[in-house]
């Protein structure tokens, strides 16, 4: 979203800015640092509190019984269903259930999943390896492309190609992850016509291979959904970049560096760039709650065995525990890595976190 | 509005001179914003587009007939081919597709519409006296904004949508209420900048309370990019509504572009090779979207001149 390219550095230096103790310039100690840290972890720290309140208090907006909704009108004996309250804790005062709820999503227990009848942790670390493949491997490839070409469109704004890259960018950006994976799929792994199917229709692997067959079993199913997620996910990348690069492009050290007779490319590369590319960091990390939402429609169409297509599935039933569980996870997951994000860029700028 | 007390024109002009006055100089604003939006021929062709796409919906019922989503008696045979009688082919229940691309319009334009008045009337609410009062409610709202901005949004409004009943206004609400902390936080900033001028000192001075201040001086400073960020934040709640119709948690008796490409998955359109089922309700969307997200882009540029040098 572009709306958030333009709000969120001012998000950031507001968040940066209190923490940031102020010290005078030059004052950069490690004592600095760890206190910059300190009030970032205590923000995260917080932040994930207020996402268990949340994830419990939301699934209690369910007008009517919970266990109602899941059974949906299907006949359920009287015992099954006191079963079913027991199980969920339903029968007890409502202040017990949340520090019920609490307690065992601190250790790590999050309930018992009604679809597969298994706890719903065990469901989300099986996936959850399936889910980093493809996520890690989409995201450096959209970070890197959306960095490379955004560069580029900015050093040479305004002429064709930076209109073709912006053009081609802003309408991938606008068009929905899933339909796109559909149209892949249908094109490249189905066929029209002559067109043979080149690509595995979904999962994640075809079954029965080992050792480096495997590797590429799996490689090969995964071309796809990395395709579907770079598309949908640089165009972020390539704007941000780009939008900050052209702040950076006015700078007088830039005419500086020009009027010592560096080459153009040498300008780019050693002066514009590695500035540019602060911004763009913190926002990358920010725009990763997108690319969670990427996921969940990517690994549904692709029928990939990860996180995302596990929320399907309890969408659809619904499976209310492993639901919740989840958007725990998905939710923590996005701040965890923002956290991340905010304890590396005092590294890489200076002016950040003193 | 200045002539409505039944006084005479000349009357009405001396009475309330500094009111005809203001609304001279915003039909010159006015004027003025048009002239230098046309030169944007990006934004130019969303605006086509768009202006295609709402009358498409506005006459949806005079051009297919509102019994177009009708499945009992559908005019074909379940998933025919485009041909001269239906140009997109027809659906799995023999409706005629492209009439129900056009109906899907009303939907999703109207949940778009209706989600982004509503995320961005939260976002100008929190916005604008987060900026006017400080203080202990600053902090705490921009530490709710805060944390809405890290939260995915789309996984909050997919829980929001799950527990709440299937309906159309389930879907905006749960639309509305997560993607306002963007407007917000630019709201707010906007605020705190215009707070520091000495007009609204002069007001302050002069007694003016803070719903005055408020509404008369901060608000209409605010509205131009309140403007340009409704425009973004439909396209967003466009893509959020098809995506929602698509997982299933949408009122599941009304025809929209992302209910009619789950009706196609559902039918088996991809693994048969129906492509012709899927690509005009994605196409709409994308077109939609992106005209929506090209306007935003050419409104902001032109209310921000500063920002159109960094884009």
């Amino acid at each position: 979203m572009t709306a958030d390219a333009a709000s969120a550095p001012v998000g950031k230096t507001g968040a940066a800015g209190p923490a940031a103790a102020p010290h005078g310039p030059g004052a950069r100690t490690a004592t600095a640092y760890l206190r910059y840290v300190a009030g970032k972890l205590a923000g995260a720290a917080v932040s994930l509190l207020a996402v268990l309140v949340t994830s419990f208090f939301l699934f209690r907006l369910i007008p009517g019984d919970p266990v109602k909704f899941m059974t949906g009108g299907r006949q359920v004996s009287a015992e099954q269903f006191a079963h079913y309250r027991a199980q969920f804790g339903l029968d007890l005062p409502m202040w017990q259930q949340f520090t019920d709820y609490c307690g065992k999503a601190l250790t790590g227990d999050l309930g018992t999943s009604y679809q597969f009848n298994a706890p719903v942790i065990d469901k989300i670390t099986e996936a959850l390896p399936n889910t980093l493949l493809l996520t890690g491997t989409a995201f450096v490839i959209y970070t890197l492309l959306g960095i490379f070409l955004g560069t580029r469109s900015a050093w040479r704004h305004g002429r064709l190609g930076d209109r073709l890259n912006t053009g081609l960018a802003l309408t991938l950006y606008s068009v929905p992850s899933f339909w796109l994976g559909l149209l892949l799929i249908v094109t490249l792994s189905v066929g029209i016509g002559p067109l043979p199917g080149l690509f595995p229709t979904g999962g994640m692997e075809s079954g029965g291979e080992e050792g480096f067959a495997y590797v590429v079993d799996v490689a090969h199913h995964l071309v796809l959904p990395v395709v579907t997620l770079v598309a949908v996910e640089y165009g972020q990348t390539l704007l941000v970049t780009r939008s900050a690069l052209m702040d950076e492009m006015g700078s007088d050290y830039l005419t500086t560096a020009r009027a010592k007779g560096l080459r153009d490319d040498l300008v780019r590369r050693r002066h514009a760039v590695p500035n540019a590319l602060l911004p763009t960091v913190t926002l990358i990390f920010i725009n990763l709650g997108r690319t969670v939402a990427g996921v969940i429609l990517v690994e549904t169409v692709f029928s990939w065995p990860g996180l995302g297509g596990l929320f399907y599935q309890a969408l659809s039933v619904p499976d209310l525990p492993l639901v919740q569980g989840l958007f725990l996870v998905f939710a923590a997951a996005v701040i965890v890595m923002n956290t991340l994000a905010d304890l590396i860029y005092p590294l890489l700028d200076p002016r950040v976190g003193r | 509005m200045t002539s409505e007390n039944g006084t005479t024109k000349a009357q009405t002009a001396l009475a309330v001179p500094s009111r005809s006055l203001a609304w001279r100089r915003r039909r010159d604003s006015a004027a003025r914003f048009w002239r230098q939006y046309r030169a944007h021929r990006a934004g130019l062709s969303g605006l086509a587009a768009l202006l295609l796409f709402a009358l498409l919906a506005l006459t949806a019922p005079l051009l297919v007939g509102s019994d177009v989503d009708n499945v009992t008696d559908a005019p074909g045979g379940p998933l025919e081919d485009p041909s001269a009688r239906f140009p997109f082919g027809t659906d799995r229940f023999g409706r005629n597709l492209l009439g129900l691309v056009i109906w899907g319009a009303r939907v999703s334009l109207l949940v778009g519409l209706l989600a982004a008045v509503l995320s961005v009337a939260i976002g100008t609410l929190i916005g604008v006296t987060a900026g006017h009062f400080k203080g202990w409610y600053a902090t705490v709202m921009m530490r709710i904004t805060d944390w809405f901005l890290v939260m995915p949004t789309l996984v909050l409004a997919i829980a929001l949508a799950t527990v709440m009943p299937r309906s159309l206004l389930t879907i905006v609400v749960a639309i509305g209420v997560t993607t306002w902390p963007t407007t917000a936080r630019l709201v707010r900033a906007q605020t705190l900048a215009v707070e520091t001028r000495p007009y609204i000192e002069r007001a302050r001075a002069l007694g003016g309370g803070h719903w005055h201040i408020m509404s008369r001086h901060v608000l209409p400073n605010v509205m131009p990019l309140v403007l340009a960020q409704t425009t973004l934040i439909i396209s967003t709640a466009i893509l959020a509504e098809a995506t929602l119709a698509f997982l299933g948690l949408g009122d599941p008796t009304v025809v929209s572009w992302g209910a009619l490409l789950q009706d196609a998955r559902e039918a088996g359109a991809v693994s048969s090779g129906h492509w012709w089922y899927l690509v005009p309700p994605g196409v709409a969307i994308a077109v939609v979207a992106l005209a929506f997200t090209l306007c935003g882009r050419a409104v902001e540029q032109v209310l921000n001149p500063r920002l159109g040098v960094s884009r």
